[in-house]
């Protein structure tokens, strides 16, 4: 186990959430969800199917403001700032909490330029040898630039589903978030694919606050240090992944791990 | 289980299926032959639709392709000043040009004719243009005999190109026994000649067949599908970007959406009388415009671009927004990078298609007078012009004999735009449709 907890229960953490409702319409997915998410370790949201956890991991950077009907009760903070605040910029949010989609989604432009979108978006490069730096580093950092380095005029949906969805990472770091979220992001990818996604995950832990939502427990007690179980929009318990695993104090969350359903 | 089921009765034994039986041979043959019998019907369908379109095409083509030709006679012309009414050391001068633009070429024609002998009324009532424009091109013939070609009647005209029946009697082939002479006699002086009729592409309509052009009537088309495209294009795609990204689901959008497809079917003459109503008689504009044409049909084919461009928007994957969000780009910004880019092969390919249904379009025009008899090619939005299929239209009323031509001829070059647009339309398509 990679975790270290003295560490992670000593500095202040990255987000926090209180008592956070979503509501989808007349239907309640989030109940009254509190958790802290620390900056230095790679935290887990588990549960069965529509337990909540991936609309939970929306509301960290409000890409549930673009779900019809959705409204989100409750304080989220961001360095103890409030994210869902009326003076907060969205798309300032976005660039510092980054996120990884389900299923890869590079644009279907060329390597260079799904990378490069991001930091031209937010005028992050002041020249040409600047993005061009931006890019490669981003690029190194998601392991993709010995197979990308030759190729980077070509398509970024030319790529195999495991390189692609390493793009998509490369992409996010590409505007140096802080927190970058992702959902489920090896759950189209075969199992050297997902491998390689993991190696990739341990490798940015304590560089940025990384939230992993995964239906494979497996890969939860591999990746992450923290483990929240969620439960039918609520949080069930919330620990120490090796505490989770080993010693689950929630008979729902025993119950989950040792596979009675799910 | 609460209740028991009372015991049942004995299931049947069944007998093995006997493929074999007269019955069940009858049977499958029938199914055999039912579905032959449909599939030559299809074939027969096929066959009947596709022999209406030959049919079509043959007839347009085989009275169409003589009306780009002219025929033309030879003449010796003496370009005498004292019969032209100029004074040829004026000429020389400054204003020399519009001296001889308004020089007396009738009266030199008139001379000319003389040399043809009995056919000297077998010019086409233009014939002096050729002379004048002649004279203008090369002022150092004043005084001088050239010897120039120029147009003769469309009836001379028609004669050599075998258009009518001479075996026929006289009152039923309809040209003269004179005119048929006067033929004969050109001909047999080698006087006649028949070429490409440069004035059918570039000229603007005429009461006579053999000076008439599609030229302007194009040119009217062009200006008015300009006018067209301005406005539908942008409004059309605007529309659709908002109902599409923007607009809030519910029982507004759906009332919109419904209006839309609605309007998308209204026949075309309701778009005229509306153009009739505001724009002719309420805003005030110009009748017989190009711009009061381009505006109606910019409405009429508005609802087809909307309709279009929602279904090519609605085809951009939600991921690829996802992603452009997620990294922070604004709304307006995920649109405008990657959302209209996607879609803008299928809002070109229905964009494209709404401009051919455009160009075809009279009924709407004919409310906003642009069935005007205009002799000029336009000159601009607002200057009286008719469009290529009201020219068809109008050609096809007329009742001497050369417009029938004339008429193919105009068919033709429509459906060659037409066609050139809808190949653009299948072109755009196949090379920037993308598959996720």
């Amino acid at each position: 186990m990679n975790s270290n907890p003295a560490i992670g229960h000593n500095t202040p953490p990255k987000m926090t959430a209180r008592d956070v409702n979503v509501f989808y319409g007349q239907k309640q997915a989030i109940k009254n969800v509190s958790i802290d998410v620390s900056r230095e370790h790679v935290t887990a949201f588990i549960g069965p199917s529509g337990c909540g956890k991936s609309t939970f991991l929306r509301c960290l950077n409000r890409m549930n403001d673009t779900v019809d009907g959705a409204r989100v009760e409750g304080r989220i903070e961001l360095d103890g700032q409030d994210v869902y605040a009326s003076g907060m910029d969205v798309v300032q949010l976005r660039a510092r909490v980054g996120m990884v989609f389900q299923k890869p989604n590079p644009f279907p432009k060329s390597i260079y330029e799904n990378v490069a979108y991001g930091p031209r978006l937010h005028g992050l490069a002041r020249s040409k040898a600047d993005m061009d730096e931006i890019v490669e580093s981003a690029l190194k950092r998601a392991g993709l630039w010995d197979e990308a380095k030759d190729r980077l005029n070509e398509s970024g949906t030319a790529m195999s589903g495991g390189q692609q969805q390493r793009l998509c990472i490369a992409r996010a770091i590409a505007v140096d978030p802080e927190v970058i979220l992702m959902d489920e992001p090896c759950s189209a990818l075969d199992p050297i694919a997902t491998a390689r996604i993991e190696e990739l995950i341990d490798e940015l832990r304590g560089r940025y606050a990384i939230v992993i939502v995964t239906h494979n427990m497996q890969q939860a007690a591999r990746v992450s240090q923290k483990t929240a179980f969620f439960h039918l929009g609520t949080l069930v318990e919330y620990d120490d992944t090796s505490s989770i695993f080993t010693n689950p104090k929630a008979t729902r969350t025993k119950d989950y791990i040792t596979g009675r359903y799910g | 289980m609460a209740t028991i089921a009372a015991p049942a009765a004995p299931i049947a034994e069944r007998q093995p299926t006997d493929w074999a039986t007269p019955a069940m041979r009858s049977r499958i043959a029938a199914r055999y032959r039912a579905e032959r019998n449909f599939r030559r019907l299809g074939a027969a369908a096929l066959v009947i639709a596709a022999s209406f379109l030959a049919f079509l095409l043959f007839t347009i083509v085989r009275d169409g392709w003589t009306g780009f030709q002219r025929t033309e006679t030879r003449i010796d012309v003496q370009f005498d000043a004292a019969t032209l009414g100029v004074d040829p050391a004026a000429v020389a001068g400054p204003q020399g040009q519009a001296l001889l633009a308004r020089a007396d070429y009738q009266a030199l024609l008139l001379k000319a004719a003389e040399q043809l002998g009995p056919a000297d009324d077998t010019l086409s009532d233009a014939a002096w243009m050729e002379l004048r424009e002649a004279l203008m091109e090369d002022p150092a013939l004043l005084g001088k005999r050239a010897s120039l070609w120029v147009p003769v009647r469309s009836s001379i005209d028609l004669l050599a190109k075998g258009k009518y029946d001479l075996a026929a009697p006289a009152e039923s082939r309809g040209v003269t026994d004179r005119e048929v002479s006067d033929w004969r006699w050109l001909d047999g002086k080698g006087r006649l000649r028949t070429g490409f009729n440069t004035t059918f592409l570039f000229g603007a309509d005429s009461t006579e067949p053999e000076l008439a052009g599609i030229g302007g009537a194009a040119l009217g088309s062009l200006l008015t599908l300009i006018v067209t495209i301005a406005i539908a294009f942008p409004l059309g795609v605007f529309s659709a970007v908002w109902l599409e990204e923007f607009a809030p689901k519910g029982r507004l959008a759906d009332i919109i959406e419904l209006s839309i497809n609605n309007l998308a079917a209204v026949p075309s003459i309701i778009f005229g009388l509306l153009g009739l109503a505001f724009f002719l008689n309420f805003a005030g504009m110009p009748r017989s415009a190009p711009l009061v044409g381009g505006i109606t049909l910019a409405l009429m084919i508005m609802p087809v671009i909307v309709i279009a461009s929602r279904v090519a928007i609605k085809s951009v994957p939600p991921s690829i927004r996802d992603a452009a969000l997620g990294i922070g780009a604004s709304p307006i910004q995920v649109v405008f990078h990657h959302v209209l880019p996607l879609a803008l092969p299928g809002i070109m390919t229905g964009t494209i298609i709404g401009i051919a249904r455009a160009l075809g379009e009279t009924a709407p025009l004919l409310l906003i007078g642009m069935r005007a008899f205009v002799t000029d090619v336009p000159q601009g939005f607002t200057s009286p012009a008719t469009v290529l299929p009201m020219q068809v239209f109008l050609w096809s009323d007329d009742v001497q004999r050369g417009f029938v031509e004339k008429t193919s001829a105009a068919i033709m070059v429509l459906m060659l735009v037409l066609i050139a647009m809808n190949s653009l339309a299948i072109y755009l398509r196949n090379r920037f449709e993308r598959r996720w």
